[in-house]
């Protein structure tokens, strides 16, 4: 269970105020999805749960069934079972994708004092679940990242998620970029994944990636906090009236 | 300011040949264009980020023998074997000088009034003194006291490798190496190892047409060694020239490549990977490589990339001359460097120099820390900040070692890099 409360977070070097007390709490076994306008604070949230620099956080917590995130490296919340899928998954060149996979999966399996996972048994496990994400051995092969479309991308960022079995999934905005075919196989990737351990909180700006994930509770954030939670049909207010009856109402 | 070839307590004092044969000749052509041009100084164009100082002393800065322990490298590589400690042949480490497809012989045993390197030994080395000097080399042609003639005729059945030992504190080796590919011949050449406290050592190769000759070095690793070492080539049309060299530590290596390609259609490429850190003394590194179009149709690449850490410096002055008439050149030059901390200097000079109208010629430098956005993308995955650091060091360097052809010989020197990654 991921339980946020009363986030306070600014950007390291300006100071400036983004996260302005946010309160949310994602149960196992359920999906959340947090929709807003641009520069309401959706990527910062996601970025400073995971650990990457530049936040400062001067109020609030997070927890992740029960163990404090924000005093963890990033690579301590990946070994506690957090999991960011990327906005924009990084390239990185002369790093074989295979390699980057048994790297992270050994990582985390050593961290939680389990033993490392033998060269077959981790091939057999990622060609498995490469096929289902239609992502084929050259892809594998492939510098992470480098050299793939949008979607490649995004996929495999998905197929990560699947080696690395996380507790708690976050999804950067997964849809942006990507066409309807794409963004369904992701989808169905996702929904692969879902099972009453696993928590997820899905990020977008789009009613249509909730129509292939479907979310048990939709919230919408704006200025920093989380302003309305509601039911799937939260979603669908927002795609036919836009965000600013609910800003107006809040 | 006195003449440099005044000064009395540099390598130029009281130098004589003394070789008899076919070698007299050109060795004493090369004493008079030392004599002439002079030792390298500071104001010295190509020597204005590299210290000349401990490399034309007439004395030696000592430096001890290092032992990595670890397995020597390419022990897994059928080779034919050849070393030298401390400059000198031993006979007793190396294998028979024979192999198939090829003829080897000491220079210092080469004695007989003809011999087939006569038009090749100090004559890459002259061609190459044009428009730079390079008095380094030329010290090298005249007093050489060994090295290996080699006469590729086929294709040999495995490589030839050269093993530098580096045992006496205070040695001072020079060696010249000739090598001549026929038509159609191909060789892979190995090199590793220190050498000695101070290495000067010369490479000419001979491409002819349809002849290709690959390259893989590995410099020793001892922290105080220095070298300046230096390798002429010249293509033949359809001819291949592939080196890599890997430089991990060591005070002072200045490493200098002067390539010709002469017939149509060639290639030549050439690669360096260098890692220094500052801590174990100091580490300065300097490529100087001068790559010439002088045919039609030929393509060149220079991949240099440098990691550096504790106040490591890295030099990196790479040309491209592109003759007129070398029509349809494809020409491309890198140096990156990496820092890994602040204290470090990397100084770039790339040049391009173009006198034909159709060639495509790119060139780039760069400098910059690790990748802050990929290093958390890493460890957002799980990997330790140190083992994700390493990783982005082997995709930096990745461009320049994926010039190495051979799977074995390339996992051999990313293995290396492994090496120094795990011991720091």
């Amino acid at each position: 269970m991921l339980e946020i409360k009363n986030l306070h977070v600014e950007l390291e070097e300006e100071g400036k105020k983004i996260l302005k007390g946010v309160d949310l709490t994602v149960e196992d076994g359920k999906v959340h999805a947090i929709m807003g306008p641009n520069g309401s604070g959706k990527s910062t949230l996601s970025y400073v749960l995971s650990g990457r620099q530049g936040y400062e956080v001067t109020d609030g917590t997070a927890e992740l069934d029960g163990a404090d995130l924000l005093d963890m490296d990033p690579e301590e919340r990946a070994a506690a079972g957090l999991f960011l899928a990327f906005q924009y998954p990084v390239e990185i060149p002369g790093v074989g994708n295979m390699t980057f996979l048994r790297t992270a999966v050994n990582a985390q399996r050593k961290a939680r004092g389990e033993e490392e996972i033998s060269a077959a048994d981790f091939l057999k496990l990622v060609r498995e679940k490469a096929k289902n994400l239609k992502i084929d051995a050259d892809m594998l092969k492939r510098p992470v990242n480098v050299g793939f479309s949008g979607g490649e991308k995004k996929r495999n960022e998905i197929l990560q998620m699947a080696m690395l079995e996380p507790k708690m999934c976050i999804l950067d905005e997964t849809d942006s970029g990507l066409d309807v075919d794409a963004m369904r196989l992701v989808a169905d990737g996702v929904n692969a994944l879902r099972d009453a351990g696993r928590g997820f909180l899905v990020i977008t700006h789009y009613q249509r990636l909730l129509d292939h994930i479907k979310p048990d509770v939709v919230h919408i954030m704006a200025d920093g906090r989380i302003i309305k939670t509601g039911g799937p049909e939260l979603a669908l207010e927002v795609e036919k009236n836009g965000y600013a009856d609910i800003l107006e109402g809040a | 300011m006195g003449a440099p070839q005044a000064k009395t307590d540099d390598r130029l004092t009281g130098l004589a040949v003394t070789a008899t044969g076919w070698a007299a000749a050109p060795r004493g052509d090369a004493l008079s264009r030392l004599q002439s041009m002079g030792l390298p100084q500071r104001r010295d164009e190509y020597w204005k980020w590299t210290r000349p100082d401990t490399l034309i002393s007439a004395d030696v800065p000592p430096a001890e023998a290092f032992d990595a322990q670890e397995t020597p490298i390419f022990g897994g590589v059928d080779r034919l074997k050849i070393v030298f400690v401390d400059g000198v042949f031993s006979a007793e480490e190396s294998d028979d000088l024979a192999l198939e497809g090829v003829m080897i012989e000491r220079l210092a045993e080469a004695n007989s009034d003809i011999h087939w390197a006569q038009g090749l030994y100090g004559v890459l080395e002259e061609r190459g003194q044009t428009p730079v000097k390079r008095p380094l080399a030329a010290l090298n042609t005249a007093m050489a006291t060994d090295g290996l003639l080699i006469h590729v005729t086929g294709k040999t059945g495995k490589p030839i490798s050269l093993i530098y030992r580096h045992v006496s504190d205070t040695s001072d080796a020079i060696l010249h190496h000739v090598v001549k590919l026929d038509e159609g011949a191909e060789l892979t050449l190995l090199e590793n190892g220190p050498a000695a406290a101070r290495f000067n050592k010369v490479l000419e190769v001979e491409v002819a047409d349809k002849a290709s000759f690959h390259h893989v070095r590995a410099q020793g690793r001892d922290h105080a060694r220095r070298a300046a070492t230096h390798i002429f080539a010249r293509l033949g049309s359809e001819s291949a020239f592939k080196s890599f060299t890997l430089t991990v530590n060591g005070v002072l290596t200045r490493n200098e490549a002067v390539i010709e390609l002469t017939g149509d259609d060639s290639i030549a490429h050439i690669a360096g990977a260098a890692m220094g850190d500052g801590a174990n003394g100091a580490f300065h590194h300097d490529d100087t490589v001068f790559v010439t179009h002088d045919a039609e149709r030929c393509e060149s690449r220079q991949v240099y990339k440098k990691v550096l850490r504790n106040g490591a410096e890295g030099i990196f002055q790479g040309k491209i001359l592109v003759k007129e008439g070398a029509q349809k050149t494809d020409g491309y030059q890198i140096s990156q460097s990496l820092l890994l901390d602040e204290d470090n200097q990397f100084l770039a000079k790339p040049e391009l120099e173009i006198y034909a109208d159709d060639v495509v010629c790119s060139h780039g430098s760069t400098t910059g820390a690790i990748d802050e956005t990929a290093l958390y993308y890493l460890r957002s995955r799980g990997v330790p900040k140190k083992e994700a650091t390493d990783l982005l060091v082997l995709s930096f360097m990745a461009e320049a070692v994926d010039e190495i052809e051979d799977d074995v010989l390339r996992e051999d020197i990313v293995s290396r890099l492994t090496g120094w990654l795990d011991r720091r």
